[in-house]
């Protein structure tokens, strides 16, 4: 059973990867000289192979109770038949995760959803930020953003202000993410969202306030074949500045490619190239569960900001096989300097267990 | 103290009777394991199946907590839609069923499913598909159970070539499921791609739908307001609905185990009964030594019981093996093409086979009463006095009890179904057959008072049977048992033959006939197509219809639709029966028997079908007799179907052909005018006729193969007997030999002996045989399949079954005599008998 299983496994990998390589030539590609245009690029582009909207933040309840949140919408085109005119072809599949790590309880509560889109069950608009599925969604409502999540024992309904201009990553929103240029994503992010909202844990509701940080990332290929997964933080730090920095490691763990983006608190925009960034990975957790070993802190050098990042907990592992089909870690991190803190954020690590699975 | 004192003296004459007539003891024990092993066999491959059965259904249904079903048409999607967007589902997974059409011959029943619901419902089927939905979603993808994989001999990466109408297409096996996840055929695409490829477009089979904790499953439901023909079934009623379809079939067979386990009884009741006689002398013995009634009489049924275990025993081993060997060679419906292609482990577990192991004691013990009886009954003085001649038979205590059973036994043939089963046609039967027994011992002293016979040999042989006619009685009770048992049988089942011969006779009366099949939901012959036909050279007349599925009832399994020329055909309908009532304007139907038993149609009667997702009335205007569909079928105009689906395409049709024309190089153009490849069936109507005669007989064959047992066992009774007799006549022989007659003619005595008994068992079975018969064709039959018979008795047939029984029992008794008065024989033969 067990040995059929991997075989599956190593099936779905092996199908994934030929899909990945051969990017077949009707995903359009994102080449250099590609940007992203607001508003128009906030909608979804339906063409492209994988999108997603990944809000992550810090949550503080009345009584001061740390806590991290993190909902992401996925959007996959699957390779299938464009002629088929049956109202259930899966032309675009929706997928969602909601997670809040719960410190107190040294619990992370989490829920997952996956649909076709279509008979109005699940949808991701193009003219404006607004995905749905079923009766978890993610939209834009004139200044504002409003996320709502019914999940297995627990939920969420925010408001998420922005107080900062959006920040395009790379040149102009084009993010290369390994050695080749046509390996790369059209990239934007919102951070330092002001939160305000209920939280709902156990059937217990209460208010929340915080803030957070919204991604939008679309591409076609975005690993190469060598890449197995990547590490990503986004930190809003102190006084209004953001820093997004991420590497992408191959099967020996070396990094393939990084990259990144600092926004001082005056505004002004530094782009970091590979060889500005330096990940150290530090204390190590396994997860109980799935046996993976990940590193939960980080020394992190971001052109002359020296970080250490400590995580809020350390299992904030997420199973999501069942949808997107990969296993990570995304947790709530603090970036300190010199013992000071210097901002809050998320942090990303996949690839940990497997090669991570882009649908 | 009674009791130890009769396990004593049981234990004695136990121990003499093992040590002196070992084969006696090993002939009784083997009946009773016969008749046990008949019985667990057929009990247990029902159960298994049946089992199998609720696990495929659950497995399917999966957590679901309703079920939302359209029968084979389906329902518009629109109502998926409609039923996801409400409030109270947690998972709605949209299902399209279709038997697909095979271009190599045979269909595949396809679910088309969204994997990245259905694994949230059905873990155990689709789990494996959910984690990897990217493949499945890819154009004419499908992947396959391993019972599907290894039938149809494809493998992932292999093609399959599925016939749609006219077309073919060619399906991308992508996967193989583990033997785990499923065990029936089986293929799972992608709903989307399922409805684009198969031509299903705009239509489900099925919703399964989860709700909310904490909704209530039944006020939803109430609250669904399905389109007609549409159902919403808790996982309960769906797996009923598998076990209904095969109940009459199954306890039918039950019934037919029990005979001949009742058969072997009465093996037991003679042997047992013949032991107690031939040993008057050693249990008088007995009775002079102080043994009381009462032990006398536990002994003898301890004996029967030991007998019993022992038969029991080996019978549930041997059924376990049977219903192994059975379900591997057979399948679950013993080869009656219910289940598709299953493979089922057999489910005996310990009470099963220690119940079924007390039924063979308790058999055993049931016959072994009687001979209890009569042992404590036996007075010691007079039955120790040499040439101690038994009791006759008290003929007058008898009558009473078996007039009643007879009366009762009448009485209860009038009664309605039991849950649908004809339960008090089988409790007839017991009666009828009790009452039958109870008069054995009477016919036989009647009819041989009368019989005279003039030369030596013959009046030998009528005076010793004369002189003897409780040991006789015993003997022919056995004869008669398994013997009207199986004229019974012969003549329902002939009497079935005959009408469905006739039938076929009338219900095809043209030259060729076509035909999708196996039926599926996705071949079908197109208007275009029939023109074409019609226009062929050769070609006298055309008539088309269109067979599709309607369910009426959730727990029933679906009714025929047959959509077909009425006013204007020349394939007449066999009615029986036709409205008198006047017609409100409204179209005609016409109702197969079984709908009239099933759901109460009569003629004249207005009632609703679900039609194009609406009821549409109809009137009732005749029934009539169909033996292919016992779930019942419903005959309309064709035209009148098409102008409610808005649809034309064809099943099946009828050709005439033109005088002179060329019935096989037509036959041969058509095939290649419709273009169905092996889907399509061209045959002639002889050759069509002999096909359903042949696929009957197959279906009875089970029915026969337990009556040739039942049979058997009721002539190694008569052997037996016959055996014991004459070993007890072994001074008889001797002192006719001394009077002068020669060895030749003391056997032709004894196969004299023999033939009277054989004949007196024949005639009698024969009547007895007549009167059950006729509650199997007008009670059980007719309540089991809902459809009436023609009575025919098949004189012939019987009068050779009966001359073979006669033969049978002359050349046993003689070969016994044989053995037993061939002089060395004698001494050898003694120490066993």
């Amino acid at each position: 059973m067990s040995s059929r299983r991997q075989a599956a496994a190593r099936l779905g990998v092996l199908a994934l990867v030929t899909a990945l390589t051969l990017a077949a030539a009707d995903y359009p590609d994102v080449l250099p000289g590609a940007e992203v245009h607001l508003p128009a690029d906030a909608g979804a582009h339906p063409l492209f192979r994988t999108e997603w909207w990944y809000v992550t933040g810090w949550l503080a309840t009345g009584s001061g109770e740390p806590l991290g949140f993190q909902v992401t919408f996925f959007r996959t085109r699957p390779d299938g038949d464009a002629a088929n005119p049956s109202a259930f072809a899966a032309r675009q599949v929706l997928i969602a995760h909601a997670a809040v790590s719960d410190p107190k309880r040294q619990r992370l509560w989490h829920d997952q959803r996956i649909l076709r889109a279509g008979f109005g069950l699940a949808a991701a608009a193009t003219a404006r930020t607004d995905v749905h599925l079923k009766d978890w969604s993610l939209a834009e409502q004139g200044e504002v953003f409003t996320t709502e999540v019914r999940a297995e024992g627990f939920g969420f309904a925010l408001t998420l202000r922005p107080s900062v201009p959006p920040l395009r990553n790379g040149a102009g929103g084009y993010s290369q993410k390994g050695p080749a240029a046509a390996s790369a994503s059209l990239y934007y992010s919102l951070p330092q969202l002001a939160v305000t909202g209920t939280l709902e844990r156990g059937g217990h509701a209460e208010k929340v306030t915080g803030s957070a940080w919204l991604d939008h990332e679309w591409s076609s290929a975005y690993l190469d074949a060598a890449a197995v997964g990547w590490d990503w933080v986004g930190l809003n730090l102190e006084g209004g500045a953001a820093l997004m920095a991420f590497r992408i490691r191959d099967a020996e763990g070396t990094p393939r490619w990084a990259g990144g983006t600092l926004r001082a608190a005056d505004g002004a925009v530094r782009i970091l190239w590979p060889a500005e960034l330096r990940f150290t990975p530090g204390r190590r957790w396994r997860s109980p569960r799935t046996q993976v070993e990940y590193p939960v802190e980080w020394q992190l050098q971001a052109g002359d900001l020296m970080l250490e990042l400590k995580p809020l907990m350390d299992d904030q592992e997420s199973d999501s096989r069942l949808t997107t089909g990969a296993v990570y870690w995304e947790g709530a991190v603090e970036a300190r300097s010199a013992g000071q803190r210097l901002g809050r954020g998320y942090l990303e690590l996949t690839g940990y267990g497997e090669r991570l699975r882009l649908r | 103290m009674t009791s130890t004192g009769a396990v004593r003296v049981a234990l004695t004459v136990f121990a003499a009777q093992l040590r002196d007539r070992p084969l006696r003891l090993a002939v009784a024990v083997g009946a009773i394991a016969l008749g046990v092993a008949l019985a667990a066999g057929v009990y247990l491959v029902n159960e298994s199946a049946l089992i199998e059965f609720g696990r495929a259904t659950r497995q399917l249904t999966g957590a679901a907590d309703l079920v939302i079903r359209g029968g084979r048409a389906g329902f518009d999607e629109a109502l998926f839609a409609r039923l996801a967007a409400r409030p109270e589902v947690e998972v709605a997974s949209p299902v399209v069923e279709l038997d697909v059409s095979l271009a190599a011959g045979g269909t595949l029943t396809v679910l088309g499913v969204d994997p990245l619901v259905a694994g949230a419902l059905q873990p155990a089927l689709y789990g494996e598909l959910v984690g990897r939905f990217v493949p499945l979603l890819a154009p004419q993808a499908i992947a396959l159970s391993a019972r599907a994989a290894e039938s149809l001999g494809v493998s992932a990466g292999d093609r399959l070539a599925v016939q749609l109408g006219a077309r073919q297409r060619t399906l991308a096996v992508i996967a193989v499921l583990p033997e785990s996840a499923y065990g029936r055929r089986l293929g799972v695409m992608d709903v989307g791609s399922a409805q684009w490829t198969l031509g299903a477009l705009g239509r489900l089979q099925r919703i399964d739908l989860r709700l909310r904790a904490g909704v209530d499953v039944a006020r939803f439901r109430a609250s669904l307001q399905l389109p007609a023909g549409v159902d919403a079934l808790t996982p309960q009623v769906s797996e009923a609905r598998g076990a209904n379809l095969t109940r009459a079939y199954r306890v039918n067979l039950d019934m037919l185990a029990l005979v001949a386990l009742l058969t072997g009884a009465f093996l037991v009741f003679a042997t047992q009964a013949l032991a107690v006689m031939r040993r008057r002398q050693q249990l008088a013995l007995l009775r002079a030594l102080g043994a009381t009634r009462a032990e006398l009489r536990l002994a003898v049924l301890i004996e029967g019981a030991a007998v019993g275990a022992l038969g029991g025993l080996l019978g549930a081993a041997l059924g376990v093996a049977i219903a192994q060997f059975t379900l591997a060679a057979l399948g679950g419906d013993l080869g009656a093409g219910f289940f598709d292609g299953e493979r089922i482990a057999v489910a005996a577990d310990l009470s099963t086979l220690a119940a079924f192991v007390a039924l063979g004691i308790a058999v055993s013990v049931a016959g072994a009463w009687n001979p209890a009886r009569d042992a404590a009954r036996i007075a010691p003085a007079q039955a120790l006095k040499a040439g101690d001649a038994e009791a006759a038979p008290s003929v007058r205590r008898r009558l009473p009890l078996a007039v009643g059973a007879a009366l009762g036994g009448i009485a209860l043939a009038l009664g309605p179904p039991l849950r649908g089963l004809p339960l008090f046609g089988y409790a007839s039967i017991a009666l009828l057959l009790f009452a039958a027994v109870r008069l054995v011992p009477l016919f036989a002293a009647a009819v041989l008072a009368r019989l005279v016979a003039r030369r030596p040999v013959p009046a030998l042989a009528l005076a010793q049977l004369n002189g003897t006619v409780a040991q006789s009685a015993v003997s022919l009770a056995a004869i008669v048992v398994s013997f009207s048992l199986m004229v019974a049988m012969a003549i329902m089942v002939h009497s079935f033959r005959d009408s469905f011969d006739r039938w076929l006779g009338e219900v095809l009366p043209a030259d060729l006939h076509f035909r999708v099949t196996p039926p599926s939901d996705t071949a079908f012959v197109s208007p275009a197509q029939a023109l074409a036909l019609e226009q062929l050279d050769g070609v006298a007349r055309v008539e088309l219809w269109r067979v599709t599925q309607l369910s009426l009832a959730p727990e029933q399994p679906p009714v025929a639709l047959i959509a077909r020329p009425l006013a204007a055909s020349s394939v007449p309908l066999p009615l029986i029966a036709r409205a008198t009532a006047p017609n409100p304007g409204l179209p005609l139907v016409f109702a197969s028997e079984a709908m009239r038993d099933l759901y109460a149609y009569r003629p004249g009667q207005v009632v609703e079908l679900p039609i194009a997702g609406r009821p549409q009335r109809f009137f009732v205007a005749g029934i009539w007799r169909d033996y292919a569909r016992s779930g019942g079928a419903l005959a309309i105009e064709r035209s009148v179907f098409e102008a409610l689906v808005h649809e034309a395409r064809y099943t099946e049709g009828s050709v005439w052909l033109a005088p002179r024309a060329d019935g096989a190089t037509l036959r041969e153009r058509i095939r290649a005018l419709l273009a169905g490849g092996e889907t399509l069936q061209v045959i002639a109507a002889g050759e069509l006729k002999g096909r359903a005669l042949a696929a009957f007989d197959r279906a009875f064959a089970i029915t026969y193969a337990l009556e040739a047992i039942a049979v058997a066992i009721g002539l190694l009774g008569v052997g037996l007997a016959f055996a014991m007799q004459a070993l007890a006549r072994r001074a008889e022989f001797g002192m006719l030999r001394h009077l002068g007659l020669r060895r030749r003619e003391v056997l032709a005595m004894l196969a004299g002996e023999g033939a009277i008994l054989g004949a007196l068992g024949a005639l009698y079975g024969l009547l007895v045989g007549v009167v059950l018969s006729l509650v199997l064709v007008f009670v059980v039959n007719r309540q089991s399949f809902h459809w009436s018979l023609d009575y025919v008795l098949p004189a012939g047939p019987l009068a050779l079954v009966a001359v073979a029984l006669i033969a049978a029992a002359a050349l046993t008794a003689g070969l016994t005599g044989r053995v037993v008065t061939s002089g060395s024989a004698v001494r050898a033969v003694r120490e066993d008998w």
